[in-house]
């Protein structure tokens, strides 16, 4: 696959700040790459230097092998974290002025048709609902019949129906083989939508590859889950490392059998008793830590 | 500059502002309650002057005791408190009182209407302060005293009324409101929440944009200049002795210089507050000091020096040049000089430090 967007050593400063610390990145035409990190991490600060939005402090940006000149900004299809949007137009007007900011746009009835947006194509902006305000920002950012897409957190805020009926939009648009970059919080959006995924910290890549080739590189054991109650956590300890979360146990085992034989030895009752695989979540604290962010 | 990008811009904004019925409500209605505040005001052309207390005996005695009680344009108040009616002369509240039982009265050496009063109750005879000892001066001052080398010629003419004065400078400011206010203040708003972010990641460039800016807010500007100044004009028989060609001109280009001063301000501040705190800093002294309410005339040479770095100086004298004095173009040429100037230079600094995000 060749290159849509190859990004090398990229530095972002403010100050004294370093926001983003040499990242190189390369992006594939038709693939989604999901950006994620914990907040303050660089995502948006690199997904808007990739936007043609903020200007890095070093580093180079290429765009199908050719430096980003004005020409990126016809082919590029944006949607912020968040945007205001011109008060006291309707969703009508506010497609209609983004169509004639382009030289070329896609049909209008189109992405009213693919962003179901035709219910409240006459409504003022003002009055539209997270989930509405949501699928006309998508209709912007496809205005244009974007051949790369950047989306920086588009569903944060939305009702988990409205999140799923987006994630249903996005899969629509991977089917037109766009290439996309993604940044979410959500690591189910990323494990559905995303083909590979960049996880970021204090401004640096710390991780690359698709969810499975992660998950597989970074985990080789299970996960058993037992309510506490009942348990002797302190007779337990010594024989098992555990996590206490709340009211239940978690349990890393390589060999389920030997942990199971060790608990049974323990008199713990495992009618309860769940076993599952790693998730993004899991490889995401992993990677990047517990402790809260600003 | 692409026109399809410009005229996209510009139709967007025309019908925030329209639809905004609060905003453009406002915008209209603001100039007509303050001219028709003042007119209302100043609806008696017979205005009194000077205002005079009278102690004792009834307003006919008064009359029939001294001509003076019957000048025009003095208001004579009948008192009732000798002793308050003293304060207030005192305080400058009466400008002179009479207590026709004692044949008395009391001016204020500090007022200057109470010494006006007193020369015309006196039938101006020469101040002993202004009378000349010797020398030629005092030649000069007999021969003035000399009633017959002065010869009484009248002329008429139409008043010029405080309103007719007033109506140049209060749609002048309402320009400088709607301009700094209309365009400074909603691009600052426009960059703090996001909008011109997004318009910036679209093939947009920001001479596009603030043209469309500069064009929408002018046209919104000017008509509601133009209603505004034919409804006053017929409500209030506003005289108009100039052209009404060179009035739309004077005030196209003092409206483009104050949507100029809007543009610089809002070029790079993301700050509604610290707008809001520039834009009333520069137009609360640009309102006082370039003539809307009082002639600049008789105020400190510093200040009317002062008072010529504001465009809204330059738009009210020559609109007030042209609707009274009735100046020609050739007349105007100065203050539409100034105002072009003045644009070009406000816009040339507003678009190059002008800012998206």
């Amino acid at each position: 696959m060749n290159p849509v967007m190859e990004v090398k050593s990229l530095v972002k400063q403010f100050g004294n700040f370093t926001a983003v610390n040499g990242i190189d990145l390369i992006l594939h035409g038709g693939v989604c790459l999901g950006l994620l990190g914990p907040n303050g991490a660089g995502k948006t600060t690199t997904i808007e230097i990739l936007e043609g939005i903020a200007k890095p402090t070093s580093g180079s940006v290429l765009f199908n092998g050719q430096p980003m000149g004005k020409a990126f900004k016809d082919t590029a299809g944006i949607m912020f974290q968040s945007t205001a949007l011109q008060e006291f137009i309707t969703v009508r007007e506010t497609l209609e002025l983004f169509a004639r900011l382009y030289p070329k746009s896609a049909p209008i009835p189109q992405l009213v048709e693919k962003c179901a947006l035709s219910d409240f194509m006459d409504r003022d902006t003002r009055r539209l609902s997270g989930g509405q305000r949501q699928r006309l920002l998508l209709a912007i950012a496809l205005i244009n019949d974007p051949s790369i897409l950047f989306l920086d957190e588009p569903t944060t805020g939305l009702d988990p129906q409205s999140r799923r009926n987006f994630w249903e939009l996005i899969q629509d648009i991977k089917q037109q083989n766009k290439t996309v970059l993604l940044t979410t919080h959500y690591m189910e959006e990323a494990y559905v939508l995303c083909d590979e995924i960049a996880i970021m910290d204090h401004g640096e890549i710390i991780a690359r590859g698709t969810p499975k080739q992660l998950l597989a590189q970074h985990f080789n054991s299970m996960i058993l889950q037992l309510p506490a109650t009942g348990v002797d956590t302190g007779k337990l300890s010594a024989s098992i490392q555990f996590l206490q979360r709340n009211n239940e146990i978690e349990i890393e085992s390589r060999d389920i059998n030997a942990t199971l034989q060790v608990l049974l030895a323990h008199n713990i009752n495992l009618e309860h008793l769940k076993i599952r695989s790693h998730t993004l979540d899991d490889l995401f604290l992993k990677l990047t830590g517990h402790e809260l962010r600003a | 500059m692409s026109i399809k990008r410009f005229y996209a811009v510009l139709k967007a904004r025309n019908y925030e502002f329209i639809r905004d019925k609060s905003a453009l409500g406002w915008n209209f209605l603001f100039p007509i309650f303050i001219v028709a505040g003042f007119a209302f005001a100043f609806s008696d052309s017979n205005i009194d002057v000077y205002k005079v207390g009278v102690y004792g005996e009834s307003s006919q005695a008064a009359d029939d005791s001294h001509p003076f009680f019957n000048t025009r344009h003095i208001n004579f108040v009948a008192v009732d408190n000798l002793e308050k009616a003293i304060v207030k002369v005192e305080r400058h509240q009466l400008d002179m009182l009479f207590d026709l039982e004692q044949r008395r009265y009391w001016i204020n050496n500090q007022s200057p209407s109470g010494y006006i009063l007193e020369r015309v109750l006196s039938g101006s005879p020469p101040h002993s302060g202004d009378t000349p000892k010797a020398g030629p001066a005092a030649s000069m001052h007999s021969q003035l005293q000399d009633h017959l080398q002065f010869q009484k010629t009248q002329v008429s003419g139409e008043e010029i009324r405080y309103i007719d004065w007033l109506l140049p400078g209060v749609l002048a400011m309402n320009i400088m409101f709607s301009a700094l206010f209309g365009v400074g203040y909603v691009i600052v708003r426009y960059r703090k929440n996001g909008v011109l972010k997004r318009l910036k990641a679209t093939p947009l460039s920001a001479g596009e944009f603030l043209c469309a800016q500069v064009i929408s807010r002018l046209g919104l500007v000017m008509s509601i200049t133009i209603i505004v100044f034919i409804g006053t004009s017929l409500l209030l028989d506003i005289p108009m002795y100039g052209s009404y060609l060179n009035l739309f001109l004077i005030f196209v280009l003092g409206s483009i210089s104050m949507i100029s001063v809007g543009l610089l301000i809002a070029a790079r501040t993301a700050s509604e507050e610290f707008a809001g705190g520039i834009l009333n800093l520069l137009s609360w002294p640009m309102m006082f000091l370039s003539g809307v309410w009082f002639s600049l005339e008789g105020i400190h040479p510093w200040l009317q020096k002062l008072a010529l770095i504001f465009p809204l100086t330059h738009l009210i004298n020559g609109a007030r040049a042209i609707m009274l004095d009735g100046a020609g173009f050739v007349d105007i040429i100065p203050y539409l000089a100034t105002l072009t100037f003045m644009s070009a230079l406000l816009l040339a600094i507003g678009a190059y430090t002008f800012r998206w995000q």
